[in-house]
Order: C-alpha cells, then structure tokens, then sequence
C-alpha cells in the first residue's frame, strides 16, 4: 500500500495540504506545541515529501497523537493549510492498519472507543453523567461528586429530563432512533472502525502481557488510560 | 490595532442570523455540566422574545467528541449529522440552532465539504437512505445558540432586571470573553466577528452594561484537546492550557469568565480548583476564583433569574462573588437542595469554591 496514496483519498488530507512553505506559523499558535514535544510545521513537510518511509513513520509514533484538533492552526496559516485535518486523516490511516498500537499515545484510542464510542451507538450522547465517576475524575471536584452521588435530584432540579421519555436535557433517546444510529455505523463503516480497533488492541495487549480474563481486557483499559512514560512534553 | 481598526475588522465578518423558527439540536456537554444553561436558552426564546423554537426528542448527538478524538470516522460523522437535517426538514424547518460550538464547526464543516466535494453529499444521501430511508434539506441558515443570543441582545437588555455594573462602585463589571475554538477559527465567516475579533460575545457584555478585558492569550484554546482531556494521563495539557490563560488575565483583575462554548466554561471552571489544590493559586479576589459563565447563564441573571434554577450551583468555582456585585438577591440554603427545597448534602469546598 502506498502511504501517500491512500492518504489522498480522505478529503480531509486535500483540504488541510495545499502547499505548504514551512514557515512554522503553525507551531506558534499550537496549543500541543506548547506542552508537548511537537510542531505540526514537521507534520506538513514529512507528508509533503511523500517520503513513504517517513510517513510510516509517523503512523507508527506518538506525534500524531499530541495534537489538539482545536484547529488553530487553520486561522493563521498564510496558505491556507489546516495541520490538525492532516492530523485527522493521519490518525484514521494509522487505525486503518493497526498501527496506532505502536506508540503510548496511539493505544489510548482502545479507552476511547470503549466510552466515548459506546455511548454514541447505545445511548446517542458521547457523554454520560455515570461517565463522571470520581476515582477517574478527580477534576470534577468536590461539586463534581456531589452531582455524581445525588444526579437524579441535581438534574431535576435545574429542569434536565434526565433518563426520561420526550424532549428536555438528558433525555432517554427513543430505541427508534437509536436503532437508526446503529444502522448507520454499519453502513458508513463505524463499526469498522471500532472493530479494527477492538482488533488490533487484543493483539498488543496480548503481546504486553495481558489477558482478556473474562472482563474484556479491563486491566489493559486501566493501563493505557494512566500510563505515562514522563517523555512526552518539553523538557 | 487600534479600536477603530478592529471595529472595521470585524465588521468584514457579519454573518445572517435567522430570526425565528428554529430547530434546536442540544450539546451533550451542555447537558451534563450546565443542562440548566440549555433550560435558560428556551426559556428565553420562548417566553421572552416570542420564537418558534422545536426540539424533536429523536435528535441525537452529532458524534462530534468522537470524531475528534478519531474513533468514528468521517462517513459515519457526516450520515449522522444528515439524519439531524433530515428531522428538521421533516419537521418543515429550515434554520438550525446549534447548543454546541462543537457540533457548529462540524455542521459548518460537513456543509461546505458538501459544497467543496459534491461526491461525499452524494454518498451520504445514499447512505443515510440506506441506514434510515430518510432524505434531507442542507438547512438555509445555521447559527450556534449564542449567535441568537447576540441577535437579540437589545431586546435582553429592554427587559433587563439587573446589569453588568458593580453596584458597590457603580463602575462596569470587567469580563473575559472566551470564544470556542470551533466557532470560528475553522471557518471565519461562520462567526460574528470573524476568528480574530469576534464580537459574538463582546455584544452581549457591552449592551447588558459591562467591560471586555483585552490581554494577551485571549484567543488560546481552553486546552479541552479531546483526548488531551478524554484519557486521564493526557490530562495535564488540559491544565496547562487553562493555566497558561488564566496566568496572562490575572492582572486585569476580571470579574468573570464568560464563554460562548459548552466545554471551555467546564475546564475554567474545574481548572481553577485543580490549580489551587495542586499550587495553591487562586485568580480572582480575597483568595477566591473567577466565576465562570456560560452566555446563557449571563443572560439569565439580566434578566432577573433565579441562579440555582439556572443550574449555577453545579459550577465548582462559586458564582457568589459575581452575585453580589451585581446585586442579586439568593437564598445561600437552597443552594444545594432538590426541587422541593430539601437539603441533599453539601459539596466540601476548597476556598477556590467558598
């Protein structure tokens, strides 16, 4: 498979690549720049270079995945440019092919899908209030677990029609809708990607020694969701 | 630039706004940290200004947190917000009314990838006909929330309760806007305002009575990142980014934080708390925090709303400061109570929160 090619068939990688002059505006504004080791300036010439070695590379490397999608970097850039969609398209080819399990970074994509992921297709919101367990939440504060530990009461209150039937905040999403949901990640190859990254991450966390255990691989989730080597900002 | 400079800026940026009849399509952040805000926005089209504003139950989200966080890939992303279209069209509306900033850029992006690559407007009609036998109309009008808000910010103000004036001083109330990402930097000429000097939230403080701060890091990201906030060991890009903000507004001593996106108002809020346990650093004044606001919330309290029924006791940066500025009567006993006014505990606050 050539690299290159295939990441021209994603209309993301043609809107974020027109030409670009190296000229780092990007990496000024980046908010990732700041706080990681990384500048979406190199990101723009490995791509450009066509260098498929290079390419696969960063498939393969935590890089693509320090960025922010905050989109930044399309306002300022003087060509016109967009990082963060070459980012975009960077990151589907790498689940594409298995990639993503390479790198610490990319291997949290397995944490996401189970959440965030799940969510979607079962209950049509990407967030949940019982999401917001304390333990995984500490930021949330104080209040944060008193909303957590009184949810029914704290979302009367302020007018939500939490797990309820009808319009309102929170709602309970209609199974027809939600059947419909469904249909549509099997048509548009969302649970393609879910699957292949379901796929790919049983084989690494097999290779890094964990089991499934009869409780879908939750040690390795625990792992990949706290784990940090120390070696991915600026020193 | 100049004031005069920057007034000519952005008035290159002025954008259509619908003006009634809209298809409200909710924000799943919104509704988890400030589903009282959402409230606050129809309550406010409905029984102040008059509108037409539907909300169809078998909406759904638009996917947008995971889309950008890469697990749901883009023709699945784009069928899903066609099946939002097709309810509105179906509903016999045509103006789309955007809770998220989220979802906003994504609705602007998919319509003008659609405009750009007429393929993928057919792949996704065929898909969604496929996955639902639903068709759909590209809406004649899109705004987010916010944008309606600013629409009608002189009619707000002509039935204002309270303004932005510090009643102790009688000076302006000083505010930091903060704009959401993926309202404008995406695509400029979806803002008011542009992504450089957008007005969107800058109308709303100036008409209810109160003062803009301009300082330095006013257009950086909140540092929300997706998976920079999603997964626990990213979360320190999360901080850093907030911090790095409330750093460079610190010495203009602002009042308020006011954000026109679902998720920015969250990080500021929990950020202030998480700096102060970790250094020991508060912003605002006599130790406390800077209350953050969504735009409806602000709105609300102009209008003379009870704040515990806007779902401010949610913040974890407490409002009270900013209350009593403006001189707004509360009761500090039901604050945390339920519907019928019984106590359900009380959250243990640092002095972030007292």
């Amino acid at each position: 498979m050539e690299l290159y090619q295939e990441l021209t068939r994603d209309v993301r990688f043609i809107e974020g690549l027109k030409s670009c002059m190296n000229c780092g505006i990007c990496t000024a504004i980046c908010p990732a720049a700041e706080f990681y080791d990384y500048d979406p300036r190199i990101i723009a010439a490995i791509v450009q270079s066509k260098d498929e070695e290079r390419i696969e590379e960063l498939l393969k490397c935590d890089t693509i995945w320090y960025c922010g999608e905050c989109m930044s970097c399309k306002t300022r850039c003087p060509r016109g440019n967009t990082t963060g969609l070459i980012i975009m398209a960077l990151r589907s080819l790498s689940q594409e092919l298995g990639y993503f399990t390479e790198s610490e970074k990319g291997r949290q994509q397995l944490a996401i899908k189970r959440v965030i992921g799940e969510n979607i297709v079962y209950r049509g919101y990407c967030v949940l209030p019982e999401n917001l367990v304390p333990e995984m939440h500490p930021e949330q504060g104080p209040v944060g677990q008193w909303i957590y530990e009184n949810r029914d009461e704290v979302y009367e209150r302020v007018g939500a029609n939490y797990k309820g039937d009808g319009e309102g905040a929170l709602r309970k999403i209609p199974q027809e809708a939600m059947d419909e949901i469904y249909r549509i990640f099997e048509v548009t190859g969302g649970f393609g990607r879910f699957d292949k990254i379901e796929h790919f991450s049983k084989i690494k966390a097999e290779s890094m020694g964990f089991t499934e255990d009869g409780d879908d691989y939750s040690d390795y989730i625990k792992y990949i969701n706290t784990n940090n080597n120390g070696k991915h900002t600026r020193q | 630039m100049n004031k005069e400079g920057k007034i000519q800026v952005w008035q290159d940026y002025q954008k259509e706004i619908a003006d009634d009849r809209y298809f409200y399509v909710r924000s799943c952040i919104r509704q988890n940290f400030f589903p009282g805000a959402e409230q606050t926005f129809l309550k406010i089209l409905r029984s102040e200004l008059g509108k037409d504003i539907y909300e169809n139950p078998h909406h759904t989200t638009c996917s947008g947190i995971g889309y950008h966080s890469d697990i749901v890939p883009f023709d699945t992303i784009q069928t899903i917000v066609a099946r939002q279209f097709a309810l509105m069209t179906e509903a016999g509306y045509q103006n789309l009314a955007v809770s998220c900033i989220t979802s906003f850029g994504i609705y602007n992006e998919i319509i003008e990838t659609w405009k750009e690559h007429p393929a993928e407007l057919e792949k996704v009609r065929n898909y969604l006909k496929s996955a639902t036998g639903r068709k759909f109309e590209i809406p004649q009008n899109v705004a987010h929330a916010g944008d309606i808000i600013y629409k009608f910010r002189e009619n707000i103000a002509a039935r204002k309760k309270f303004s932005l004036i510090n009643q102790q001083t009688g000076k302006p109330l000083k505010f930091v806007e903060h704009i959401g990402c993926h309202y404008s930097k995406m695509f400029p000429s979806k803002g008011v305002g542009g992504a450089e000097f957008p007005y969107v939230l800058v109308g709303m403080i100036e008409s209810w009575g109160g003062e803009v701060i301009d300082y330095p890091e006013r257009r950086h990201c909140c540092g929300f990142g997706f998976r920079q906030y999603l997964v626990m060991s990213n979360r320190g890009y999360s901080v850093s980014n907030s911090r790095k903000k409330f750093e460079s507004m610190e010495p203009y001593k602002p009042d308020a934080i006011v954000s026109n996106c679902p998720g920015c108002p969250m990080f500021m809020d929990r950020w202030q708390y998480v700096i102060e346990e970790m250094e020991g650093k508060t912003y605002g004044e006599n130790g406390q925090g800077i209350p953050v606001l969504t735009y409806e919330e602000l709105a609300g309290l102009v209008l003379g709303y009870n704040p515990w029924d806007m779902g401010m006791q949610m913040h974890q940066t407490n409002v009270e400061p900013l209350l009593n500025k403006m001189g707004i009567p509360y009761n500090p006993d039901l604050k945390y109570a339920t519907k019928e006014g019984r106590q359900i505990g009380k959250p243990t606050m640092v002095s972030c929160g007292c």
